[in-house]
């Protein structure tokens, strides 16, 4: 049988205001429990809530970047549940008048195709506080710093077709967002999550399958496995000759698998309806306008940009404009050395560094002006492209800290004393007769060969370019 | 419309109250006796009438982005029926 | 003898009494009154040290609008470090760690607050018998309610404890008990009077607002309370009108809608004779008499029963034993905590309306019910704002009777819900309502409810002083206390 999988995801962002939604206590993360929780916050008796400006601004950054129809005016309305870290006894979010209606995003997929995933809607609400489980054993401890921060909650069409699809749509969004610098788009500290709502169905079936909805995802690598995770569990399940139930799943990192949270038979009836503390948000056309004006440019801008300015590859100039802070240092590079250089130092050096290391951009060891000046020096031939690396490694250890000096130091300097080179290609060509031979018959990839001899001898200084040249000149006459 | 034990017990258990067995009757009768009277409602023709939720017919005033709330954590607590190292506690929870 | 606000602001301008004074008689009244009335939750007797204060600063020269008038206060109005039950076990230990915005706004003006005043649960009744602290008895007759929600508030202006209160009215909770009380309230328009930090019942309805002898202090006290806040979001940004200058208007030249729904089945014949002497009297001031149709108004009571107890299960869902408030002992699990907390705390009516508005709102039953509240709501709304077309105010009844027995509507809520009748109307379309004394009927007193445009205090102010110029009835006293 052929399985497709159908998902939609809604993504909870958290905007990187200074205080609250409803109120003045602050945002920052990581406080001492309950620091950050003032009255509103805390539900507590007679308490109001007042919307902050920051908030419908940044939804309506976030409708323009999106091409999303813009709700002038939208309703706060109440949805209601008992949970310890939820203060009030309900949300306040919005249902019926959201502040971003429909808008859709363009995502490039592993062929390097793009598709059109469409956003259903985008809606502000407060995020609920932190229950720890296991600071107590009789006890669950509640901390409401959190409770009251800004929350975007983006809601995608059900149009993803497999877990790499999702990804690419979910990093889409998280370019986005902290493009416009709405959301710091953390996900280790729960700034950017992501729920996935996934089914499956027969192929050419026009009817969705019964969903499940997976939570707890904290990374793009967990995301695009509880997806497959989820694929295959209903996949099994429908053709061993089960159902799929309609639920809510956890994932669980360590053991790779989702698990059964709550089914709808216990879901909530959150008996929504307008919050008579708040009025309706009415955005006016000339504050949409002025928004317009000062939005930032945006990826797939700036991705146009280094094509046509740099002359940059698809492939290339997408990898870097894809995280914002990504963009900004390989600017700051290419402001200040060769810019096809830039990106290429960018592409095959740093971001494989980052990777591997697991640090973002921010944290980098190497700052934009040390690779520009490490990029500058091999324009300019004073040290090749294999120093290169051995002198990021060295900055990228702490070991170096000034590309001029460290070249200077440890003589890195490339050689281009003619009289040097001579003599280890001529040492070269005295102890590689069969090799000299082979070149003479034409097979020109040993040349490859002699260069890497030579460059032994040179102790790696030598211009690997200037040196076959060299044995041309010399073995071919 | 009336109401049934069953509504009765949905709707309490949605708001967190107890329905004690020896009181049901009677509040199942009080709530029937409101229900009736607000029953009255259902047959006016309200179809090209806008909801409102609201006496004023005004919108929000937005909040400048400013966070100027000081940690007042232990007065907040004051009250509390059970803290412990600025924790809120309650009964665990089991996810 | 007892005084209005502004006969004890000249003895206090004149030197012929100190707030300590007064604020002492005020505070020993309160207790000697207390078993008889049942008046207060909390009786603050360091009240005298604001009372010092308020001398001192009238010796200076500094004193505000109100200073040193002994006040007291619903106690549904959070005061910080004094306790704020809002008449419920649950809230029996809480403490504010805050002022509502009409508390600052009294202390500013220098008034001092004696204490916290008695009241129907959370605001819900209307004989001030749902409260965990007792019944309050009517001080005109100690067998009968004083009305509610603000019971308290009532009874104690009018046993002369004090020459004004706070109340509020979410569906006729001024207005009803001052009526029961034979004393003067004003249920402001909505978003007149900041709610914040005033305890949550129906929050599209509920609007404070002051209690008094007469109209002239009503005007006073909303002087000093009405105004923008920036911390209520549905506190409305404009002028505040002066009610002292707009008492003088007088009510001649106005015209005065009768509308015969307020005058039909179900209102009690005595005081039907009494209101329509008031109304003569209004017309003998030379205010122009007009009949009024408002079929809608039957809509009212039916819409407000769901739209009240909606809002009210949701804004009483903050209280669950987690950090504030009444927590049941040795709860077996998170559940069981909620429950038993809710369950023990809240008193029966609070649970019927919690349980009611949860089943309004529940899926399959909103449209029909919340949905078609909203609309009828509107319905109302309209049907006012046509008729303040072609009249300046509406009159009639505050209550279809004058206070009834204690204990006599406990058992049929409808019953007592019918109290509200002519009062839930202006909260449903938030326009102003005051009630003035007019007269009595079979020994109690009968309020006469003065409705008008939004934001329009000033024109009900100005006929309810009218009217207490050439009357008597609000300077009349209960004996025997």
């Amino acid at each position: 049988m052929q399985w497709e999988t159908v998902i939609g995801l809604e993504i909870h962002a958290q905007l990187a205001t200074q205080s609250k939604i409803f109120s003045a206590a602050s945002t920052a993360f990581g406080a001492e429990p309950n620091t950050q929780a003032c009255p509103v916050d805390l539900g507590m008796p007679g308490i109001l809530p007042v919307v902050n400006q920051e908030v419908v601004r940044m939804a309506v950054m976030f409708a323009l970047a999106t091409n999303a129809e813009i709700g002038q005016r939208s309703v706060f309305e109440r949805k209601n549940y008992f949970y310890p870290d939820l203060p009030k006894g309900y949300q306040t979010s919005q249902f019926e008048f959201p502040i971003v209606g429909k808008g859709k995003v363009e995502i490039v997929l592993e062929d390097g195709s793009t598709k059109v995933v469409g956003l259903t809607r985008a809606h502000l609400e407060e995020d609920a506080g932190k229950s720890v489980h296991d600071l107590y054993s009789e006890f669950s401890a509640i901390d409401l710093n959190r409770a009251g921060t800004p929350l975007l909650e983006i809601v995608s069409e059900p149009d993803m077709r497999s877990a790499k699809e999702a990804v690419a749509y979910a990093k889409k969004i998280h370019s986005l967002v902290r493009y416009l610098g709405i959301c710091d788009g953390n996900m280790q500290e729960g700034s950017f999550r992501c729920d996935a709502n996934v089914s499956v169905r027969l192929k050419g079936e026009s009817e969705f399958g019964t969903r499940a909805e997976v939570k707890n995802v904290n990374s793009f690598r967990f995301l695009e496995r509880a997806i497959n995770f989820e694929v295959e569990r209903q996949i099994d399940l429908l053709e061993s000759g089960g159902t799929v139930v309609q639920e809510t799943r956890l994932y669980d990192p360590t053991k790779d698998e989702t698990r059964s949270m709550r089914s709808k038979e216990d879901a909530e009836d959150y008996r929504y309806f307008p919050c008579p503390d708040l009025l309706p948000v009415v955005i006016e056309e000339a504050d949409i306008q002025s928004i317009r004006d000062a939005l930032p440019e945006l990826p797939d801008q700036r991705l146009n940009r280094y094509q046509s300015q740099w002359q940059l590859s698809g492939d290339d100039a997408r990898l870097l404009v894809q995280d914002r802070s990504v963009a900004e240092y390989f600017e700051a590079v290419a402001n200040q050395a060769d810019p096809k250089l830039a990106s290429n130092w960018m592409v095959n050096e740093v971001i494989v560094r980052l990777d591997k290391d697991s640090i973002e951009i921010e944290r980098s060891p190497v700052g934009p002006s040390q690779l520009a000046a490490l990029i500058a020096r091999i324009a300019d031939k004073t040290i090749n492209g294999k120093i290169g690396r051995q002198i990021l490694d060295a900055l990228w250890s702490g070991e170096a800290s000034d590309v001029d000096s460290y070249i200077a130091d440890k003589g890195l300097k490339q050689v281009t004393d003619t009289g040097a080179i001579e003599a280890w290609v001529d040492e070269v060509i005295a102890n590689s007769p069969d090799q000299v031979q082979q070149i003479k018959e034409g097979k020109d990839k040993v040349m490859g060969f002699l260069v890497g001899q030579a460059m032994k001898l040179s102790k790696g200084k030598a211009n690997p370019a200037q040196l076959s040249e060299l044995f041309k000149a010399k073995i071919l006459g | 419309m009336a109401l049934s034990a069953d509504d009765l017990h949905r709707a309490a258990k949605l708001a967190r109250l107890n329905v004690a067995p020896q009181s049901q009757q009677a509040q199942l009768d009080a709530l029937n006796a409101v229900m009736e009277m607000v029953s009255a409602m259902q047959s006016v023709d309200t179809s090209d009438v806008e909801p409102m939720a609201h006496p004023l017919f005004q919108s929000q005033v937005l909040r400048e982005d400013v966070a100027v709330e000081p940690n007042q954590r232990d007065k907040y607590q004051a009250s509390a029926p059970n803290t412990d190292a600025g924790y809120y506690l309650v009964p665990k929870v089991i996810e | 003898m007892m005084m209005t606000l502004k006969q004890q602001l000249d003895l206090l301008n004149s030197q012929k009494a100190s707030a300590t004074e007064l604020t002492q008689e005020a505070l020993q009244k309160a207790h000697a009154l207390q078993d008889k009335l049942n008046a207060f939750v909390t009786i603050d007797d360091s009240s005298l040290e604001a009372a010092k204060s308020a001398d001192e600063r009238r010796a200076r020269g500094e004193n505000g609008l109100l200073d040193g008038l002994p006040i007291a206060l619903k106690d549904i109005f959070c005061t910080d470090g004094l306790k704020t039950s809002c008449g419920s076990k649950m809230l029996d230990n809480f403490v504010a760690p805050y002022d509502a915005t009409v508390v600052s706004k009294l202390k500013s003006a220098g008034a001092v607050s004696i204490g916290k005043l008695n009241m129907d649960e959370f605001a819900m009744g209307s004989s001030n018998e749902n409260s965990f602290y007792g019944p309050v008895k009517n001080p005109w007759n100690t067998q009968k309610v004083p009305g509610g929600s603000s019971g308290g508030s009532a009874a104690a202006v009018a046993a002369g404890i004090v020459s004004a209160t706070l109340g509020t009215d979410t569906g006729g909770s001024i207005r009803q008990p001052a009526s029961f009380c034979g004393i003067t309230g004003l249920k402001p328009t909505y978003g007149r009077v900041s709610r914040y930090g005033m305890v949550a019942y129906a929050s599209s309805l509920d609007q404070g607002g002051p209690m008094a002898r007469t109209a002239e202090d009503c005007a006073l006290l909303l002087s000093a309370i009405a105004g923008h806040d920036p911390r209520d979001s549905t506190s409305v940004n404009r002028p505040v009108d002066d009610y002292e200058t707009a008492l003088s208007q007088g009510v001649a030249g106005k015209v005065i809608g009768l509308p015969n729904q307020y005058f039909g089945e179900g209102l009690d014949e005595g005081v039907r004779k009494v209101v329509d002497d008031a109304i003569k009297a209004l017309e003998s001031l030379g205010a122009k008499v007009v009949e009024l149709d408002l079929p809608q108004q039957s809509l009212a009571l039916p819409a407000y029963y769901v739209i009240a107890p909606a809002e009210a299960s949701s804004n009483l869902s903050r209280y669950d034993g987690v950090r504030f408030g009444y927590r049941a002992e040795n709860p077996a699990d998170l559940n069981d905590l909620y429950c038993r907390s809710r369950s023990e705390a809240f008193g029966e009516e609070v649970q019927r309306r919690i349980i009611a508005g949860t089943y309004v709102l529940s899926e399959g039953y909103f449209d029909a019910y919340y949905r078609q509240a909203q609309r009828l709501r509107r319905m109302i709304y309209n049907e006012f704002a046509t008729a303040f077309e072609s009249v300046d105010m509406i009159v009639g009844p505050t209550t279809p009777t004058v206070a009834f027995d204690l204990g006599q509507n406990t058992k049929d809520p409808v019953a007592m819900y019918l109290n509200d009748i002519y009062t839930i109307t202006a909260n449903l379309a938030g326009i102003p309502g005051l009630s003035v004394p007019c007269g009595f009927s079979d020994g109690m007193p009968v309020g006469l409810q003065i409705l008008g445009r939004p934001f329009e205090e000033g024109t009900l102010l100005a006929a309810g002083h009218a009217y207490q110029r050439a009357t008597d009835w609000h300077t009349q006293q209960p004996e025997g206390l």
